[in-house]
């Protein structure tokens, strides 16, 4: 059997009884695939018996629930308040011309892929963003390439 | 040198990310090579509150602060510090106003004017440590609870401290408490929620991250008040930091038995679980908060009935956010009256406001209500960056408003600020300079309210989505003059006909700049101009040829490579604006002042 697929059983099992399981199941399942294909959904249905379209909705109303493969790195930029204030739509531009892709996309190869959040709590190092949870801050439009080429 | 030394490294996620990680490790290496790590500990604590000039340290007992602090450093700060008692100058603030350097934190603005009581365990203890906790009087409150009063005492001391919820709204804790407690049923629920997703609020995430135990104990007490055996904290997912030291001061509290069954001995239950929020902005709806617990959409539905009646599972819940809760064993411990002299009449105790923006000392502030912004600004805040002037200062997020410098003199409390056309709301505090175009700010809000409309109700759906594009079109230089009376129109009803409250406060940002600031909406839409000169399809940058060395400084800066010239054939540097993004670093890289901005 697929290691992944023992794994997510696991989960299941582990929340299966629990009241309100549904959320906490998908956490599990995207930590363990990198996003949830249809495979795994229809998976978790059968196990939990809910039906696959109520599944389908709730992985598409919250932001941290993803239907396709993600990128080998993530960068999240941020545009809270304090982001956009100091800058932070220049940081955006700066990085979709530089990559070519806009946000939600992932970049041909696979390397990036880019999400814009509204807020990671860095307020004090505006404008920031962060690549694999690793936050960069206090940005400067020409400082983003020299931190791309750090990540493969 | 001084006895029962102690290094505090801030290592909450703003210092964290400025490096703080790495300089707890080297101090403790460096410590042991000179043979000190006998006398002196070193911490690594949750938030200091001073995010712009991290990472920080403090130094106990002389209470001395060092910032922005590299691994290069370390050594040199135990050195002259600890074994030479002198200062390492060129680590200390320096005073805007002085321009001296400043070394003790009583004397720093940013922390003199300030007074803290949720916070005052943060960035001091390692928030790791339940021992730590309980050294400063921690969990002295449920104990009181739990050996000499009955529910209804305690319901009764919240009453009378006169505190209000600090998740936005301010409606009083006590009274909130008594709707549950006297909803009769064999099972009832209180909830924290952490779900801080007001864009440029952070003081949810520090208290968690900084102190979850006094979050825990504020639970307890509610929750023996109410009735209530069961509860959760839910958080958002965007802050791993503090689902980890909630997790394992959730842990530590049942080992120590303040949570489980039969607490302290009185028979008193009470489970505590965390749930991890997915990413959604409406989920801060409490209604929309219990769905997604319960493993659905996260849409709020209509009340009555209210959660104090029908709330989790159908069954009587409270909700209270993190500031609320972690106030309550500060009540338990000192009591109303004590409480009651922080504030004003109707806000009593303090706030903490997250001060973010064009603003020198960014970070987290506690001040007692009815501290003026003018005192939180300019005094704690220490003016605006640059020397640029003041235009705004934003509050309550995307449900608050904008005020202007005419404003600034006003008390900070519920009442007061909504009365202004703003609100406390979670307490995000974004400072705005001449810089900044308050019609992009109000396009900026109702971008975030669109994306975060759940879609249930159609005003909030439909017309947020509207609003935006209007906003959208002045700040592209093609609003039209009835735009504002249509605006204006959306907005009231809007306001008047959503379902929660992300529809109803949804024009606030609209409501609040044009009632200060239509001065700016006019000139976008009469001279096609940008006063803050902030809007890029209003702005073009052209290099004067006369005054161009073509020494290349802008094209080698320049993010998009828009800039093409030639250094050794001296041919100078031209601006390709198809490409060029306005970021406006090319100006601010001459030396010559060649290149304009119109």
């Amino acid at each position: 059997m697929d290691p992944k697929e023992i794994k997510l059983d696991e989960i299941i099992n582990r929340h299966k009884n629990d009241n309100g399981p549904l959320i906490p199941i998908l956490q599990g399942a995207q930590e363990v695939y990198g996003y949830l294909p249809a495979h795994v959904i229809k998976h978790i249905s059968k196990a939990t018996r809910i039906p696959v379209a109520r599944i389908y909705g709730v992985v598409t109303f919250y932001a941290q629930f993803r239907l396709t493969p993600v990128g080998r790195n993530l960068i999240n930029i941020c545009l809270g308040t304090a982001c956009h204030v100091r800058g932070g739509a220049k940081i955006v531009e700066t990085i979709e011309k530089e990559l070519k892709i806009k946000d939600g996309a992932t970049t041909e190869d696979g390397r990036f892929t880019l999400e814009v959040v509204a807020c990671i709590g860095a307020c004090g190092l505006a404008p920031v963003i962060s690549i694999n949870n690793e936050v960069h801050g206090r940005l400067l439009p020409e400082k983003i390439a020299g931190i791309l080429a750090k990540y493969e | 040198m001084a006895e029962n030394q102690r290094i505090l490294v801030c290592a909450g996620t703003g210092c964290a990310s400025s490096g703080a990680l790495p300089i707890i490790d080297i101090l403790n290496e460096e410590l042991k090579r000179q043979g000190l790590e006998k006398t002196v500990s070193v911490v690594g604590t949750g938030c200091q509150g001073f995010c712009e000039k991290g990472p920080t340290l403090v130094i106990e007992p002389q209470q001395i602060l060092y910032t922005r602090v590299t691994a290069e450093d370390v050594a040199e700060i135990i050195e002259q510090e600890l074994v030479k008692g002198e200062r390492v100058e060129r680590l200390l603030l320096v005073d805007q106003a002085t321009q001296k350097p400043v070394s003790l934190m009583s004397d720093i603005k940013f922390f003199a004017k300030q007074h803290r009581i949720v916070l005052q365990n943060c960035g001091v203890i390692d928030p790791k440590k339940i021992e730590e906790y309980a050294a400063r009087d921690g969990y002295k409150g449920i104990e009181k609870a739990l050996k000499g009063m009955s529910p209804e005492e305690v319901m009764e001391e919240v009453k009378k401290s006169g505190l209000r919820g600090r998740g936005g709204a301010g409606f009083p804790t006590g009274v909130k408490w008594g709707f549950c407690r006297s909803t009769p049923s064999d099972k009832k629920y209180i909830i924290c929620n952490a779900d801080e997703g007001d864009p440029g609020a952070f003081m949810d995430r520090s208290v968690l991250e900084g102190d979850p135990h006094s979050v825990i104990e504020g639970m307890l007490i509610g929750a023996y008040a109410i009735g209530a055996d069961e509860g959760y904290v839910y958080c958002r997912a965007e802050y791993p930091l503090a689902i980890k030291n909630l997790g394992i001061a959730i842990k530590q509290a049942e080992e120590a038995g303040y949570l489980g069954d039969n607490i302290l001995g009185s028979g008193f239950n009470f489970h505590l679980k965390v749930f991890e929020g997915a990413g959604a902005f409406v989920c801060g709806e409490e209604t929309a908060l219990m769905a997604s617990i319960e493993g659905k959409r996260g849409m709020p539905r209509v009340r009555p009935p209210f959660p104090a009646v029908s709330g989790l599972w159908g069954k009587p819940t409270n909700i209270n956010n993190v500031e609320t809760w972690s106030n309550i064993p500060h009540i338990l411990r000192n009591g109303a009256e004590w409480y009651g002299q922080f504030g004003t009449e109707k806000s009593k105790g303090t706030k903490i406001f997250a001060l973010t923006g064009k603003v020198n000392n960014t970070g987290l502030v506690e001040v007692p209500m009815g501290t003026t912004l003018r005192e939180i600004i300019f005094d704690i805040g220490d003016g605006i960056q640059g020397g640029k002037k003041f235009k705004a200062v934003q509050i309550g997020g995307p449900s608050g408003g904008c005020l202007p410098e005419d404003m600034l003199d006003l008390a900070v409390d519920y009442d007061t600020l909504t009365q202004a056309g703003a609100m406390v709301g979670s307490g995000g505090l974004v400072i705005m300079d001449e810089t900044t175009c308050m019609v992009d700010i109000a396009r900026y809000f109702l971008n975030f309210s669109k994306k975060e409309s759940c879609g249930k109700c159609t005003p909030c759906r439909e017309g947020t989505t509207r609003m935006y594009e209007i906003l959208d079109r002045i700040t592209k230089g093609e609003g039209k003059e009835e735009d504002l009376d249509t605006l204006e129109n959306l907005a009231m009803t809007i306001k008047e006909t959503s379902l929660c409250g992300l529809g109803q406060f949804a024009p606030s940002p609209i409501l609040a700049t044009l009632k200060y600031f239509r001065h700016e909406y006019e000139a976008h839409i009469r001279d096609h101009k940008c006063p803050a000169h902030n809007c890029s399809a209003l702005l073009s940058f052209t290099i004067d040829t006369e005054k161009c060395k073509s020494c290349s400084l802008c094209a080698k800066n320049c993010p998009t490579n828009c800039i093409t010239g030639d250094k050794k054939t001296n041919t100078p540097y031209v601006i390709n604006e198809e490409n060029c993004i306005k970021c406006g670093t090319c100006m601010d890289k001459c030396k010559f002042g060649a290149v304009s901005r119109s």
